[in-house]
Order: structure tokens, then sequence, then C-alpha cells
């Protein structure tokens, strides 16, 4: 710890706020050290993914206001960048950084260590070659052209193969459990351990092995697409929201009848949701509708699950200065209700009409993949890293450059492009306004853009720093206060 | 809610739901939909596509055109594509039948590609605005594709093919752009695209 961090700011890390007294220190320790290789792995390469996908979404966001900016080469065109960073941030940061915290959880909750750990260190070895293939084919030339899907069909395998393994392990780790008792964060890991193959899987053959008909394409398509956010990224990171706020603040979830209305909820509504990227497009009307009311029928789940974080929060904001993990969470958990209320408005025909093919929409994905769900991939990390490595984070001033870039970049992105796509839709839809124009008046924008881009960076290397530094302190010798002593005999001072 | 086998079930039942309604429903509903004969030519409609405009398609999707691009125009009295041009009727889904994939793309960065084969039918014009956008569309935010095209000595006389370039734009004297065989097929493909035929569905 640095000299500069705030006192309280190591006991917000430390085991002694550990609100969780009943539990033998030496059961979680074994946890955490069967944990540490496979989760550290996919977190690390998770962050390299990210690092990557920053680099790629700038570029991509300096040439649509500089379109000469490296056009010469066939690999760095647009129209090869942009997929290239959905993809590297969707499979290769955030999905590995998915699985690392729901492992680390499921054990954690199950109260039973990760067996053969080694098992998905191969899978994680696969995955990412997997993304690097997937992505190096997306920049050949290779992509499928199937949004969310373009990962060409010769990487897919390897990508399945490693899921194979996470996904049986997971269920494996749960059928060891030796609590009988089912936490919330339990049923939606289940939940997303299971829904993601399936769609997977489907979309996979229905679109890129056998492809279906005409635009029953674009319904599979955005089924699946939507879904992946909706029943992969949303449960785990519920999950971790449901896990770690009672964890930092030290008291229960408000009311476990609500959490298990928002769960059935959110399952019963969400997958219903993708055809709403369709409206006005050449489907049946009824297809369409169905998707609208579906999105919302999402208030329900959405309301309840703010409702219980925020009466389990109420009176404990203030711990948000001292714990990283608390501010990154609550940060993400707020914006799981701005993007979820977003999307339900955005929906809506009438809105949809202005807003569809627009910036505002690009915004909208921001705010759940980002500022939702990225945001408590952080917060999760912040929390495992120091408990696997057994060391404290080295620089609070990085956490600080962290947080500020990545929730003020972010707020600034998505406020003006946001409000941008809504000109640029209004102004779509005037048909006397030649088309050129509304090139130039979408312009500022997205040059706020790429400096917002600049400033999440920042945030990210900040991080990305910090992380490796935190690897690093492993070879240094033990020093200070660690968040759980391993044999659990001796408390910490 | 402690009970393994009924989570998996209800988590099973929920995803099932949703693949029957948005998966398995729309394609017995229009998964079988056949290309129609048009009364008044008696040709196939959509018609197939030349090799040539496959192979266009196929460089469409490698460069991510549709991630500016739409191929859907909205039916009359939601939004303006009809009035912009973009479109004389609305489009449906008969119009897809011959594509994989089906590209029609969630974002309006540049304009609507449905019927461009209709609404900028020039090849010439095609080539040149893909070598440069800003020869043919000033202050046009689209990426110049001229990795799609070579530069080359003329050997003799100018080849046929060589763009018209003018002004800024033209390369050193005795050199010539040809396009190379993707921008070729591109601009095929470009040329292709149309969705003007009446059907009864769009009436």
């Amino acid at each position: 710890m640095n000299s500069d961090a705030p006192s309280s700011f190591a006991s917000a890390l430390s085991p002694a706020t550990d609100p969780e007294p009943s539990t033998a220190p030496a059961l979680l320790a074994e946890i955490d050290q069967s944990c540490r290789a496979p989760v550290l792995a996919l977190f690390g390469c998770g962050l390299v993914w990210l690092l990557a996908g920053t680099v790629l979404a700038e570029l991509a966001s300096l040439k649509m206001h500089w379109p000469d900016f490296l056009a010469d080469t066939d690999w760095l065109t647009f129209g090869r960048v942009r997929p290239a960073h959905l993809n590297a941030m969707v499979f290769g940061f955030a999905s590995e950084c998915a699985i690392g915290i729901a492992l680390w959880l499921m054990c954690r909750l199950c109260r039973t260590p990760l067996r053969f750990a080694w098992i998905i260190l191969i899978a994680g070895v696969f995955w990412n070659l997997g993304v690097l293939v997937g992505i190096g084919g997306i920049l050949a030339g290779d992509s499928t052209g199937i949004e969310w899907l373009e990962i060409p069909a010769y990487a897919s395998p390897i990508l399945f193969f490693s899921y194979a393994l996470v996904g049986v392990w997971a269920v494996i780790t749960f059928r060891f459990r030796r609590e009988p008792r089912l936490y919330v964060s339990q049923w939606y890991i289940l939940a997303a351990l299971l829904w993601f193959p399936w769609l997977y899987s489907a979309a996979q053959i229905l679109l890129i092995l056998q492809p279906v008909r005409g635009t029953v394409q674009a319904a599979v398509n955005w089924w699946f697409a939507h879904n992946v956010l909706g029943l992969w990224f949303t449960p785990i990171g519920l999950a971790a929201i449901y896990y770690f706020i009672p964890k930092v603040i030290g008291r229960p979830i408000h009311s476990y009848y609500l959490s298990m209305l928002g769960f059935w909820s959110l399952a019963l509504f969400y997958n219903w949701n993708g055809m709403h990227h369709l409206v006005g497009g050449p489907m049946p009307a009824w297809l369409v509708t169905v998707s609208i009311v579906a999105s919302v029928m999402m208030t329900i789940p959405v309301v309840t699950v703010a409702i219980n974080h925020h009466l389990t929060m109420v009176g404990h904001f203030h711990k948000m200065k001292f714990s990283p993990t608390l501010r990154f969470i609550v940060f993400g958990g707020m914006s799981y209700t701005v993007a979820s209320l977003q999307g339900v408005y955005s929906a809506l025909r009438s809105v949809s009409e202005v807003t569809h093919f627009t910036h505002h929409t690009i915004a909208h994905a921001h705010v759940g993949m980002y500022a939702f769900f990225t945001m408590v991939v952080f917060g999760c990390i912040y929390y495992i890293a120091p408990r696997l490595t057994q060391r404290e984070w080295p620089s609070a001033s990085l956490i600080h450059v962290h947080f500020w870039g990545t929730a003020g970049g972010i707020l600034l992105y998505v406020g003006l492009l946001s409000f941008g796509g809504v000109l640029q839709g209004l102004a779509m839809n005037n048909p006397n306004i030649p088309f050129l124009q509304i090139v130039a008046l979408t312009r500022p924008y997205l040059i706020i853009r790429t400096v917002a881009g600049i400033i999440i960076g920042t945030g990210h290397l900040a991080f990305v720093i910090n992380f490796a530094w935190l690897l690093a302190r492993q070879f240094e010798p033990y020093r200070g206060p660690v968040p759980l002593i391993l044999a659990g005999t001796q408390p910490v001072k | 809610m402690n009970y393994g086998p009924l989570l998996f079930f209800g988590i099973f039942l929920t995803l099932a739901s949703s693949w029957c309604g948005l998966v398995l429903i729309p394609q017995l509903q229009f998964g079988r939909l056949e290309p129609v004969t048009v009364e008044a030519t008696q040709q196939l409609y959509p018609p197939n596509r030349s090799g040539l405009a496959e192979r266009g398609m196929a460089v469409y999707r490698a460069n991510g055109c549709l991630y500016c691009h739409s191929q859907q125009v909205r039916p009359e009295g939601f939004g303006a594509d009809i009035q912009r041009g973009w479109g004389k009727r609305r489009s449906v889904a008969r119009d897809y039948l011959r594509d994989i994939p089906v590209m029609l793309g969630t974002m309006r960065t540049g304009p609507d590609l449905t019927n461009i084969g209709v609404r900028q039918a020039s090849a010439p014009w095609q080539l040149l605005h893909l070598y440069n956008p800003q020869i043919t569309s000033k202050g046009s935010i689209m990426p110049p594709f001229r990795f799609l095209f070579e530069k080359h000595r003329i050997r003799g006389r100018p080849s046929p093919e060589a763009l018209l370039l003018t002004g800024a734009f033209a390369p050193e004297p005795g050199y010539e752009v040809v396009p190379k065989p993707d921008a070729e097929a591109l601009v095929e493909y470009l040329l292709s695209l149309k969705a003007i035929t009446p059907l009864p569905e769009t009436k």
C-alpha cells in the first residue's frame, strides 16, 4: 500500500471486515488456493484482451471522424477493426473475466475447493487460442458478417471445446457443494452457464453451419446477440453484485423474496427481447411486438433488483469511499438499472423510429456492456485478486485513476453519444435534410467519443499496471497484512 | 429455491420458451418462403446473383460495410426511408431469400443500400466513390478503399478500366489507378442491389 493511501483503505480490503465469521478461514484459504492459478490466469489474459480491445476501439473511433487514418491497409479498415473490437471485448475480456468470477463465486458459495484446477487452465489456453484465431480471422477478412457472431467458423470449435470444459467443471463443482442452501448468486451463475452454450451452439448451427433461409437469420441473430448480454453477462454481473454488496458492507441482502422475483422475471422476459433490434424491419409485426412487450416487462426484474440492492445499501453508501470493490460494483449496479430502462424506452416503436439506426444504440450497448458489466468485473477483481495473491493492491493512486477514468469517460461517452444519436435520428427522419449534412452534424459527437475513449483507456492502463504489479509482488517476500492467513490459525493484526 | 433439479428445470424451460417463440415459430412461419415468378417479366424474384456479384458480397461482408449501411427500407410513415428515395416500397422477407448471410444492418452512419443498384447505377461512379469517397461525396466519413485498387505505370496505352481521376486525386503523370478484381466484384454486387419489384405482400 502506498503511503498516500487512506488507512481505512487497507482495512476495507482486509479480512478483519470479512462479514462471514461463521466460515472457517481455513476453508476460505483452501478455496482461494485452489482457484489461484486458473482464476488469476483468466483475469490476466482477460486484461490483455481489454487493452487490445481498447486499442481497437480507439482505432475504430478515430476512423469515424478521420476516414483517411490508416486507410491503406485492408486489415485495418473500419469494417474489420470494429468487429475485432467487439469480439476482443465480448469474448476475450468480458467472457474470460466472467468465467473467472463465476468459478470463484461458485467455489466460495458451495464451500468447496476447485478440483483439478489444471482443467480450467487448459480450458483457458484453448479459449484464448480460439479468440486469437477468431480475431485474426476477422482482421484477415474472414468475418461471418453476422453481428456478435463474426468469429469465423474455424475458430468456433476451439471456443466450444474450451467452454465445454468450463461449463461441465462448474456444474461438477456445484454437485460437490458442502453448503445445502443455495444463494441467489448461484441461481444466476448456473443459469448463465447453461444458457450460454445453448445460445451459442443454436446460433452457430442455424446461421453458419446450416443457415436458415432469409430473414429467419435475422431473428436467430438477434435472439442470440441480445441474449449474450441478457443471459450470459447480465446474470454473472448480477450474481457478483448480489455477492459483493452484502460481503463488503457486512449485512445480508434486503429481501429473499425480491431476489427470487427478480431472478425468475429476468429468466422469463429477457430472452424474449431480441427482436426489438428489428423494429421496422422486414419481419412479421407480431414477432417484433412480442419483443417490445417483453422489453417493457423487463421493468419488473430491473426495478425489483434495483430496490433490493438499494435497500441493502441504504446507510452504507459512504463505504464506497473506502472500498474500490463497492465503488465499482455500485456504479455497475446503478448502470444496470439505467441500461435496462433505456432499453425499455428504446424498444418502443415511436422511440425506435428515431433512435434505431443511430449512435444512440451504440451508446446504449456501452451502458450495458461497459457501465454495467465491465465496471462490475473491475469491482470483482479488486476483491478477488488480493485474496488469491495474498498481497495488497500496490497503489491506491492507480485505483483512483482507474475509477475516475473509466467512470468519467463512460459517462461522457454515453451521455453525449446518446444525445447526438437522437439528433442524428431526428435529422434522418426529416427527408429535407441532405444526408451529408447529417454526417456533419454527428461529427463533433464522434470526436468527443474519441476523447472519452482516451480517458477510459487511461483508466484501463492504470488498472492493468496495478494488476501486473500485484502479480509481481508474488515474487517479493511477504510483508504487511494479507487478506487471508493461509493456515487460518492466526488472526490478522 | 435450494433444490437443484427444480432450478435446472426452470432455467431450461425459460430459454426453451423463447427458442420456440423467436426461432422455431419464425422458421415455421416464413422459413420456407420461395422465390416467386413475376407476372410482367415471367422471371423469378429475387433473381439469382451472378458469380461475380456473389464474390462482391463476400468483399462487402469481409470489409464490414454492414456496420455503417443498412439494407432494409422501413415502411411508409415509419421514418423517412421512402421519402429519402432509399426505396419505392418497404422491404419484405422475400427480398432476402438469396442472401447468406442476411446483412440487414443496424446502423446508418451511411445511407441505406437496399436499392443502391437503382439509385446509383453507374459503375464508374461506384468505383470512384470506393477509391475515395471525397471525390463524389465531399464531407463523407466513409473510409477510402484504396487497397481495392492498384496504381501502376502506364505501359503503352492507358488501360480502359483506369479511374478518371482529376486534380488533387490524380496520380502522378505516367501512372494510372485501376480497380483490383475485388473492387470490380464489389461494384457488381452493389449494382445488383435492387428491391423494387412489386410483390403481393408489399401492396
